[in-house]
């Protein structure tokens, strides 16, 4: 069998730049002294720190974790001191910092015993489970916690399994070598997900630009003999591993707006996800290193490192060979590809599991200068490239405008952020800077909007509650004055036998004893105040729902 | 070590906007030649005459508005639209008519709505809207081409009357009407299609000279397809919709309407079709919305030409069609990814 592509819109074709990482086979990155660990390194809720301060630990133990389910734990990627768990810089666009854990190594890289399950008793619910404690996320560039994604796409079934090892960024080159080093483990991790979910059939798609991936994976695909696999070879156009993209490709299915893959029955998994699967399987082994691609002109010597998670840039760098200083003495790093990656404040931000490529440009060779740029032509060269067939000349305008409304109505939110529009901008406006900035403005205006509908059901619970409260004392108060009354005239005819002194501090007595015994005073409810009490605790059940 | 932030992407950026005027330019070069060979120096010193003014007027506005002056001065976009402009214009024109054409062109066509990329109206239609109320007898003066009887102005004679040194009544026969003109008299005067293309004005397909101007621009708007400056969607569009209509009325009244070719090759069509139409700022920019644009303006040209009161319609068609971009660009949105899959 085999499959014809369907093709994807837009995309366009970039200088690779890949052969300069790949001169030297993939090398195994020294241990730095010392490893950085930010809390969070997915997307979903931040992990909790399980370890303190002197605490020693060893390689592959568990030191953060969480209990949300969209969440993936934290391990130490070598044994030593935890030397501090303090707020640092981590390699974020913004720059901003975040907790982190730093271990000082002490280079016995002693590991913890690995628990190696047998695969055969697994069922695909404890499967996911494995996963998820080895904190296995998308090594691709989104790291969503995989066992979250495999959770979805157990429940909703899958017909097609896609392996993603298109890697069409330039420049890197990690996911390339990985398939010429490591192609045997992607196809034994493919096969696990076979075994968990089933598929109808299972693409393994790689970029034409990997003629030795591709015949890697071939020899191995041919000596393991999987059932329903093909080896797909797409042609170089980026982005064609993005993963909407892919599946359009592939599939021509595209993905319903606000959904994912997994909701139109298909799982799409990148390869060095799919080792990071294997090695938990197989030998318990939880994602504590990844391979990073060091590579552009700035770097003396690019080409790909296994590296431990938490190791700093700067440390990475000196393997490389360090900054070329021949001809200019600034540089400028970037995390990620040239397309989608962000600047880095500093080489003093760690390796995290996100971190596929550093990417290190002579300062003059960045061509974009922030500040000005030409105006706007509606030439549509962008309209032309973008992938997710969006106006983005028009959502330029809306978004300098603030006009957000309409930036939704044009659908700002289905962008993919890979730059195409930027990159053809006879203008050179930094388009993909103005949606980000929006983006992140209507989220702000949404969250603000969501905050203030909940003040705002609070109040009026809190009015509705006083005012409840006004009629019941008054109704309490009213059965009180009718008790008294009758009492008073009860007393009245009693007035002759009873001493009203001792009458009164009799009446003191009995209240302060029933008050000691019962001080909660919810014995005696009428039916109307039991009731209503139940609508107060019904409302609050409500509000609490509501507010998840 | 630290850097500083720059969003990505971090690479080369594409063609220039300064590239892509300098490509227009290039693609005008042919039409304008021709137009130079036929008609005399004329157009030439009209052309240098209008972008040194527009030039000059555009770093004054920019320099009042406190905006950088080299960057906006060295896109270019000034001398495309002063060149445009000045090619729509008699081939002698007075200085006074053209510096009050640049003024409208680049003042309010251009920088009374904020500069390029946000002016709704193609400046240089602007300008020559203008004059053509304004100054009808100037602005419908039109020379003769040679190769028929009569003088054809040389450099310092073209220059002189540029400035207005020398009085035009000395030459003979300097003045005509073009073909397009002809035809509108002569069809109001009940000749056939057959006795006007009698006069000598009439070459080939289009007229004398006109034909080979005409050429020019196709041949300068192939240049500009293949370079990517222009999509296909708007010269088509003009070009298909003007064509289908000239055959449909034509074959209804072979005897009283000029053919289709003619009609191509006559008066600014060409032009319009692969320069003026394509004006990005001005014209739609979905894929649909330019096909529904360029149709819009090549009917138009041709209801003017037909049965409006001047000769050719370009300028008014397209500042019509201008106006309703916005409409257009509105209903013509594309599928997004993933829409109602």
């Amino acid at each position: 069998m085999s499959i014809k592509l369907k093709g994807f819109y837009g995309g366009m074709q970039l200088e690779g730049h890949k052969t300069e990482s790949l001169t030297r086979p993939l090398q195994q990155a020294s241990l730095p002294d010392f490893l950085i660990l930010p809390l969070k390194q997915h997307i979903g809720e931040a992990n909790r720190s399980l370890v303190e301060r002197g605490e020693h630990v060893l390689r592959g133990q568990l030191i953060a974790d969480s209990s949300s389910s969209i969440s993936a734990p934290i391990h130490a990627p070598s044994s030593g001191i935890v030397r501090n768990i303090e707020i640092r810089p981590v390699p974020h666009p913004s720059g901003h910092s975040d907790t982190c854990i730093v271990i000082d190594l002490d280079g016995k890289d002693e590991s913890i015993q690995q628990q190696v399950v047998n695969l055969d008793s697994l069922t695909a619910s404890e499967s996911i489970e494995l996963i998820r404690r080895a904190g296995v996320v998308g090594l691709g560039g989104a790291v969503f916690p995989t066992s979250a994604k495999l959770l979805r796409a157990s429940e909703n079934g899958i017909d097609t399994l896609i392996i993603n090892g298109a890697e069409c960024e330039p420049y890197i080159t990690c996911d390339d070598i990985l398939m010429r080093t490591y192609s045997d483990e992607i196809i034994r991790g493919t096969g696990y997900l076979q075994r968990i979910f089933n598929p109808v059939c299972t693409l393994i798609a790689i970029e034409d630009d990997k003629p030795e991936a591709i015949e890697a994976i071939r020899q191995a695909l041919e000596s393991q003999a999987l059932t329903q696999t093909e080896l797909v070879i797409i042609p170089t156009i980026y982005p064609s591993g993005g993963e909407k993209q892919l599946v359009k490709n592939l599939t021509g299915k595209e993905v319903p707006q606000g959904q994912f893959a997994f909701d139109i029955g298909l799982l799409c998994l990148n390869i060095a996800t799919c080792v990071a699967i294997t090695r938990a399987f197989e030998q318990g082994e939880s994602l504590i290193s990844r391979i990073v691609t060091v590579s552009g002109n700035g770097i003396a010597q690019p080409g790909n490192w296994e590296t431990r998670l938490g190791t700093p840039v700067d440390h990475l760098i000196r393997l490389a060979g360090g900054y070329r200083v021949d001809q200019h003495d600034s540089q400028h790093l970037v995390m990620g590809g040239p397309m989608m990656g962000f600047s880095l404040s500093s080489d003093c931000v760690p390796i995290v599991k996100a971190s596929n490529n550093i990417l290190v440009m002579q300062q003059p060779t960045i061509p974009m200068t922030p500040g000005y740029h030409d105006e706007c032509i509606r030439c549509g060269n962008c309209a032309e490239v973008c992938p997710a067939q969006l106006l983005p000349q028009q959502l330029y305008w809306q978004a300098r405008a603030k006009d957000y409304h309409r930036s939704e109505e044009y659908k700002l939110f289905e962008c993919i952020e890979c730059g195409c529009c930027s990159a053809v901008c006879p203008s050179q406006i930094p388009l993909v800077q103005y949606y980000r900035a929006a983006k992140s403005e209507i989220r702000a205006s949404k969250q603000a909007l969501f905050k203030s509908d909940q003040s705002r059901v609070r109040f009026e619970f809190r009015e509705k509650r006083l005012l409840l409260k006004k009629q019941t004392d008054e109704e309490r108060r009213r059965l009180k004055r009718e008790a008294l009354q009758k009492n008073r005239l009860q007393n009245k005819a009693a007035d002759s036998t009873v001493d009203p002194v001792q009458a009164a501090l009799a009446r003191v007595r009995a209240k302060k004893q029933a008050r000691s015994s019962n001080p909660k005073n919810t014995t005696e409810l009428s039916t109307v105040q039991q009731q209503q009490i139940e609508e107060a605790d019904e409302r609050r059940r409500v509000a609490r729902l509501e507010r998840r | 070590m630290t850097t500083a932030f720059v969003s990505s992407p971090y690479v080369s950026p594409g063609r220039s906007l300064k590239r892509l005027m300098i490509d227009v330019i290039i693609g005008l070069i042919p039409g304008t030649l021709a137009y130079a060979w036929f008609f005399g120096p004329g157009i030439l010193i009209n052309i240098v005459f209008a972008v040194i003014l527009a030039i000059a007027v555009e770093a004054a506005v920019l320099r009042l508005r406190q905006k950088p002056i080299k960057p906006h001065i060295t896109d270019f976009s000034a001398v495309v639209a002063a060149w445009l402009f000045a090619l729509c214009l008699p081939v002698h024109s007075p200085w006074w008519l053209i510096a009050v054409g640049i003024g409208f062109t680049m003042i309010a066509g251009k920088h009374l709505y904020g500069g390029l990329g946000f002016n709704p109206f193609n400046p240089a239609m602007v300008g020559y809207v203008v004059l053509l109320i304004s100054f009808p007898r100037e602005m419908t003066t039109w020379y003769l081409p040679i190769g028929i009887d009569g003088d054809v102005l040389g450099l310092f004679d073209s220059i002189a009357y540029l400035f207005g040194l020398v009085d035009i009544q000395q030459w003979d026969a300097l003045t005509s009407a073009t073909p397009l003109d002809r035809y509108k008299t002569g069809l109001g005067q009940n000749l056939t299609a057959i006795e006007i293309r009698q006069s000598p004005l009439f070459g080939i397909i289009g007229g004398i000279g006109w034909e080979w101007v005409a050429g020019g621009w196709l041949l300068g708007g192939l240049w500009l397809f293949f370079t990517r400056t222009i999509r296909w969607q708007i010269p088509v569009a003009v070009l298909a919709s003007f064509g289908a209509i000239s055959v449909v009325i034509y074959l209804n009244a072979p005897e009283a309407t000029a053919s289709p070719l003619f009609h191509l090759f006559s008066g600014g069509i060409m032009l319009c079709a692969f320069f003026i139409a394509t004006d990005p700022v001005t014209a739609a920019t979905t894929d649909h919305g330019r096909i529904y644009y360029g149709v819009l303006i090549g009917l138009l040209v041709y209801l003017i030409r037909g049965w409006g009161g001047y000769p050719d319609g370009v300028a008014f068609a397209v500042l019509l069609a201008n106006m309703c971009v916005p409409l257009i660009d509105y209903y013509t949105q594309p599928r997004v990814y993933g829409d109602d899959a």
